[in-house]
Order: C-alpha cells, then sequence, then structure tokens
C-alpha cells in the first residue's frame, strides 16, 4: 500500500522542483523490486512461449515456408497464404464444423451436463455425491490420448467395435459401423463431453456449495419448489462461474482438436468432422503429399488466434468482467 | 392459527435434535424458544416451518396436521439471524418473491409490497441492492418479505442476534408491536432471555432437545419447574445450595457446613415432606449486606467475605464466599462494597427455591 501511494506520489508532476525523471524512475523501480521479482518467472514464461512464438507465427505467415523450401532463405509473398485461405473451397464447412463442435460441446457438455451433475451431486446425500463426481473425474485422470483410443475401439466398425458387435442384437440394425463411422460428429462430441464436463462440474459444485444454507430455506419457505429455486436462486448465484467456464471451454475447444485427430482424422469422408485447429496442424504438419506447409498452417493458426481474441473482447464486454473483479462494498451493520 | 406440537422428534443418525416436544400455541400468541445454542430450538422450528422431516410426533395448524405439507403450502413466514436476503435481487425484488412466485398480478405486488415496506419504514428503500442497506434495514426488509404474503404463522430465527444492541432494543419493540397488531401467532427462537421474557407470551425453554418448561413469563422467573430453569432464566443466574432441611423449635432450617438459615414454613413444609437434603435457589437480588438502618429477622443473617466486585452502573454485582461456598449478590453501589471486606449477608427467603437433587425437579411447583 505505501509502495503504491509512494509511487502516485513521485510520479505527480510538482510546480516549482525540477524535473528529476532519470532518478525518480529509479527510485521506482526499486521500491517495487520485489514485485518485479515476482512477476520475472511469469514473464519469462509469457514472453518465450507467447509473445516470441506469436511473432514468429505471424511472420511465418506472410512467408511460403514449407518442407520443401526450407534451406532457402525466407520468400515473402505479402497476403497470398490469406487470400489461400478464404477462397479453400472447404473453408465455409471447417468455420461452420468448429462453430457447430465448438458451442455443442459447450452448450450440452462442458457447461449443461456440468451443471446438472453439480446439481444433482449437491443435492444427494453428501457421500454420494462425492463418489459420483469421484467417477465423472476418472476421465480426467486418464491420459488424454488413451482415453481416446479407447472410445475410438468402442465405436470402431465390425467386427472390432464393441458397440457395433452389440448393436445389431437390440437395435435391429445389422451389424455394420453404426457408431464413429455412422454418427462420428455425435462420438466425438460425446467423447469430448463426458471429460469437458468434469472441470465445470468441479468449478460449479464449489459455488453451489458455497450458497448459504438459509438463503434455499427462505426460498422454501417463501414457496419456491425445486425448480424455481434453481432458476431464481442458484442460477443467479453461481452466475460468475458460469460466465467463467463459458468464455474459458469456448476458447479451448477452439484450439482443441486432439480428439478428432485421434478419433476420425476429420473425416469419414472429405472434411466430415475437420475443425479449424485440425486443418492448421494437418497444413503445417501432416500433409498427404509429404509436404509440410509451415506458412500455410501458421497462416490459418494466426486466423484462429484472431477469431479467439475477438471471441473473449465479445465475451468479456458481454459478461461485464470487470464488475466480477470490482472491489465489493463494505457492509456496515 | 393454533399451532399445536405432540411429540415431536428430530434424530440424524441416533443424535437427537428435539426429542418428545409436545406445547400448544394459542392463536395469535407469540412463543418463545429459549435455550442455550445446541438445545433444538432451531431444530424444532425447521420442523415447523416444513424443512425437517420430523422423525416422530406430529404438527398441527389449527387441527390440521400438516407433517406431509410442504413448506410453500404451510403459509409461513420465516425471519432469519443472517437475514437469508436474496443478494442478487433488489430490496423490492426479495420482498415480492413470495407473491411473484404466487403469481399475484403486478398491480397487487406493487401495492402489497410498498405497503408493507412502508410499515417497516423501508418504502424509500424498494430499489436498493441488499448489499446497499444497513443491518438493520436487511432484517427489516427480511420481516417485510415474511410478512408480505400475509403468513398464518411467523416464525423467527434469532432474528435480532447479528444486530448491535440498541438496535436490538428498537427492533426487539417494532417487532413485538407488528406482531400485536397483525394478531400472527408467532415462534421465537433466542437464546436471550431479555428478547424472550420482553416479547413473549410464553416461553418454552429448551435444553438437550428436551421440553423444559412452558409458562407465562413470569411463572418461569418466580415459579421454576426444574433446576436448569431455575439456573437459566434470571440473570445474574440464581445461586444455588445443597442443604438438609431441618426441623427444631418448630421452625425450619436449612443446614449444611457453612450455611444455617431459618426457612419459611409454607415452602420448607412442601419440601420437608418429601426430602431431607434439597438444593436451595436464591436469586441474587433476594440478598442484601446487612447495615443499621435495616435490622434483618433472626435467622436470616450469615457472614461472608467479600471476593470480586463487578460494576454493573446502577448496581454492583459482588461475588462472596461462606466458607466454602460462593454466591453472587447484587448490592446498591451506594454500599461501597469492596474486595477483602468481611460482611453481614442477610437472606430474604421468602422466595427460595426448592429442588430435588436426583430428578432436579421442584419440590415447590408442579
Amino acid at each position: 500500500m505505501t509502495d503504491k501511494q509512494g509511487v502516485t506520489d513521485l510520479a505527480k508532476p510538482r510546480p516549482g522542483i525540477p524535473k528529476q525523471t532519470r532518478s525518480s524512475l529509479r527510485r521506482r523501480v526499486r521500491s517495487n523490486l520485489s514485485a518485479y521479482g515476482f512477476l520475472l518467472p511469469t514473464m519469462v514464461l509469457v514472453a518465450t512461449f507467447f509473445i516470441a512464438s506469436g511473432v514468429i507465427l505471424v511472420v511465418l505467415s506472410f512467408t511460403d515456408l514449407s518442407s520443401s523450401n526450407f534451406t532457402r532463405p525466407w520468400n515473402f509473398i505479402g497476403f497470398d497464404n490469406f487470400s489461400r485461405l478464404f477462397s479453400d473451397p472447404f473453408f465455409p464447412k471447417i468455420l461452420r464444423n468448429t462453430a457447430f463442435y465448438v458451442f455443442t460441446t459447450l452448450i450440452f457438455f462442458n457447461l449443461g451436463l456440468a451443471l446438472v451433475l453439480a446439481l444433482v451431486t449437491t443435492t444427494i446425500p453428501r457421500r454420494i455425491g462425492f463418489f459420483f463426481r469421484l467417477v465423472w473425474l476418472l476421465p480426467r485422470l486418464t491420459p488424454s490420448v488413451i482415453y481416446i483410443l479407447m472410445w475410438k475401439r468402442i465405436g470402431s466398425g465390425d467386427p472390432y467395435g464393441i458397440f457395433n458387435q452389440i448393436a445389431p442384437g437390440f437395435l435391429g440394425a445389422s451389424g455394420g459401423n453404426l457408431f464413429l463411422g455412422g454418427s462420428p460428429w455425435t462420438f466425438v462430441i460425446l467423447t469430448n463431453g463426458f471429460v469437458g464436463a468434469s472441470f465445470g462440474m468441479i468449478i460449479f459444485t464449489s459455488a453451489l456449495l458455497s450458497i448459504p444454507e438459509d438463503l434455499i430455506t427462505a426460498a422454501k419457505v417463501d414457496g419456491a419448489g425445486t425448480w424455481r429455486i434453481i432458476k431464481d436462486i442458484k442460477l443467479p448465484l453461481i452466475k460468475w462461474p458460469l460466465l467463467f467456464i463459458a468464455t474459458y471451454q469456448t476458447l479451448s475447444l477452439l484450439t482443441s482438436f486432439e480428439y478428432i485427430l485421434l478419433l476420425t482424422e476429420g473425416g469419414p469422408g472429405l472434411f466430415t468432422t475437420e475443425v479449424w485447429a485440425l486443418t492448421a496442424y494437418k497444413r503445417a504438419f501432416s500433409s498427404y503429399f509429404g509436404n509440410s506447409q509451415w506458412a500455410f498452417g501458421a497462416t490459418w493458426a494466426i486466423v484462429l488466434v484472431a477469431v479467439a481474441l475477438l471471441l473473449a473482447v465479445v465475451y468479456v464486454k458481454i459478461f461485464k468482467f470487470n464488475e466480477l473483479i470490482e472491489e465489493p462494498r463494505i457492509e456496515n451493520l | 392459527m393454533r399451532v399445536e406440537l405432540d411429540g415431536l422428534s428430530k434424530a440424524w443418525d441416533g443424535v437427537v435434535g428435539a426429542d418428545n416436544i409436545t406445547l400448544d400455541i394459542a392463536d395469535g400468541d407469540l412463543v418463545a424458544f429459549l435455550g442455550p445454542s445446541g438445545c433444538g430450538k432451531t431444530t424444532t422450528l425447521l420442523m415447523v416451518a416444513g424443512i425437517y422431516k420430523p422423525t416422530a410426533g406430529t404438527i398441527s395448524f389449527d387441527g390440521v396436521v400438516v407433517n406431509e405439507v410442504a413448506p410453500k403450502d404451510r403459509h409461513v413466514g420465516m425471519v432469519f439471524q443472517s437475514y437469508a436476503l436474496y443478494p442478487h435481487m433488489t430490496v423490492f425484488g426479495n420482498i415480492s418473491y413470495p407473491l411473484r412466485i404466487q403469481k399475484v398480478n403486478k398491480e397487487e405486488i406493487r401495492e402489497r409490497v410498498q405497503k408493507v415496506a412502508d410499515m417497516m419504514g423501508i418504502g424509500h428503500l424498494l430499489d436498493r441492492k441488499i448489499a446497499q442497506l444497513s443491518g438493520g434495514q436487511q432484517q427489516r426488509v427480511s420481516l417485510g418479505r415474511a410478512l408480505v404474503k400475509e403468513p398464518e404463522v411467523l416464525l423467527f430465527d434469532e432474528p435480532l442476534s447479528n444486530l448491535d444492541a440498541r438496535l436490538r432494543l428498537t427492533m426487539r419493540g417494532e417487532i413485538k408491536r407488528i406482531q400485536e397488531d397483525l394478531g400472527i401467532t408467532s415462534i421465537y427462537v433466542t437464546h436471550d432471555q431479555v428478547e424472550a421474557m420482553t416479547m413473549a407470551d410464553k416461553i418454552a425453554v429448551m435444553s438437550e432437545g428436551v421440553l423444559q418448561a412452558y409458562d407465562l413469563p413470569e411463572d418461569l422467573y418466580d415459579h421454576p419447574k426444574t433446576l436448569f430453569v431455575a439456573g437459566f432464566v434470571g440473570n445474574p443466574p440464581m445461586n444455588f445450595f445443597d442443604v438438609e432441611i431441618m426441623s427444631s423449635n418448630g421452625g425450619f432450617h436449612a443446614k449444611s457446613e457453612a450455611i444455617d438459615l431459618a426457612l419459611p414454613d409454607d415452602r420448607a413444609q412442601k419440601a420437608a415432606v418429601a426430602k431431607g437434603n434439597v438444593v436451595m435457589g436464591v436469586r441474587p437480588e433476594d440478598v442484601y449486606l446487612v447495615d443499621d438502618t435495616a435490622p434483618p429477622s433472626e435467622g436470616s443473617t450469615l457472614s461472608a467475605s467479600i471476593e470480586v466486585v463487578e460494576p454493573l452502573g446502577r448496581e454492583d454485582l459482588v461475588g462472596v464466599t461462606i466458607g466454602d461456598v460462593q454466591l453472587r449478590v447484587l448490592v446498591d453501589k451506594t454500599k461501597g462494597a469492596r474486595v477483602g471486606d468481611n460482611v453481614e449477608l442477610a437472606f430474604d427467603l421468602s422466595k427460595v427455591q426448592l429442588f430435588d437433587p436426583e430428578s432436579e425437579k421442584s419440590l415447590l411447583w408442579k
């Protein structure tokens, strides 16, 4: 507190006193030295892995660097990569896929299922609730590749997939490839959603448990049934965690592609389940013809980052996050 | 609305919250549930509200058993120690909530909320958020929310415990006035006996889940039926002595190693019939320092030495010892009691209480 005040005092121009910018700057830095010390490790990490790589990515997106020409000096080609990207015949499809994947997973699982799980497991007896939350956390404790490959095996076509072996028995279908092959989107979203829900579940559970019991009692006495208590009391009181999860999960789903890569590789068929981040990955590292178009991949990635940043700003504005970090008013009793 | 509790019990996995509570609240009465923390008074209240389901026994409103009736259909209003206001709603939002659930039309809601808020003196604060109110204002909102749906039973759970002493005094009067004006049957849970004594028509004293006494306030004070009630009601608490009742020369004496006091015949007789050894209770205000102006009657004085003097403002609370017996005495400030003084104490035993040491029941009052 004193440091902060000292800084602002020094920063104010003082009439009648000659400017001593250099020494006051030095004093300012010195008085905040410990704060900078604490910030340093994070600043190094952010600078190296975010800012520096971001800058490289931007520069890269204006070149034609690929595995076929990386021994030569970089060749700057202006906005060619960008016009190629936007004129790609599959660009609209990829865009639609990405929006569908992100928002379906978000609404039905990362928010919806998470909320249902949190509400249910905080209403049933404590121990049973704890048990079920633990069960839902299990996929998160499993390495994601193992988890994904497990589901891939479960959902893959006859005669390998377990579901497809059992299904004909009670669905009356004639074997084949009902699950991963037949409805790839459903399968991808379920596989991802089952894991994704647990994060929100934990956050919502702790938020719900921190609602004072008296409020719920008051609502019951006021005449509210279960649904009205959820709608009028519980949901408004966990508004901030809800908005936080919505924002955070939107952004992380935008960049998530490992589930799709491992389950369907964007197929079956042409771009059926291909999302933006997967395209960026494929262009940069796994071209069918053996040519890794690093620069073109970087272009896809950088546009995605721009979209994500834009979305982040929109979220922050719509959800009024600045109110969240507002200082609470001190109540006088 | 007449409220009857009959053999009402609540237990969780063997832990007893309330044990066989039976009492009858007359229409329009305010009954205080008085007892120390954890005595089961709030548990009982929440059973009346319908939040807890009784393990045994029944709750009846006007003769109709309501055990299975959901809280929302019991027509009760409740006021909490924590106020339990919805922080994301305005004052208007809070008070109107019960009516909005009942789907009362907008015009009527506005009217009724304004009327209740005006009655509570918060009519000008309806647009405020809860965090922008003082504790006293919040408690008024809470009371307004309980009253707006015109409940038939009002439940108070230590409503004044979070307020400062002065505000508590004001609110005490206001709650009592409103309750009487509206004539709503009320249950008022408190651990503050002054609140209970001043506000209640009848007081239910509870301890460890058991109803110890259910009486008029003045009867609890003058005719305590158990040792617990005698010790709990009254501040500073009653002094207790283990004595033996002996009859000599046609009179009765309470005797122990340190004590020898003449007891009034009417009270001693009742006790002596049953027992020799009894617990004798004397309130601090029934003991005096002897001085020349008022010579005491024979057999009613003991010599004692002063151990502690606590000035209370109007009088001094003096701790004295007689032999190895300790007691508290309220003494006029002008007597100038000092630590270490040896004094003569006079006992006014016309109000002495006598208890069976085993059953802890009064030997005087049934």
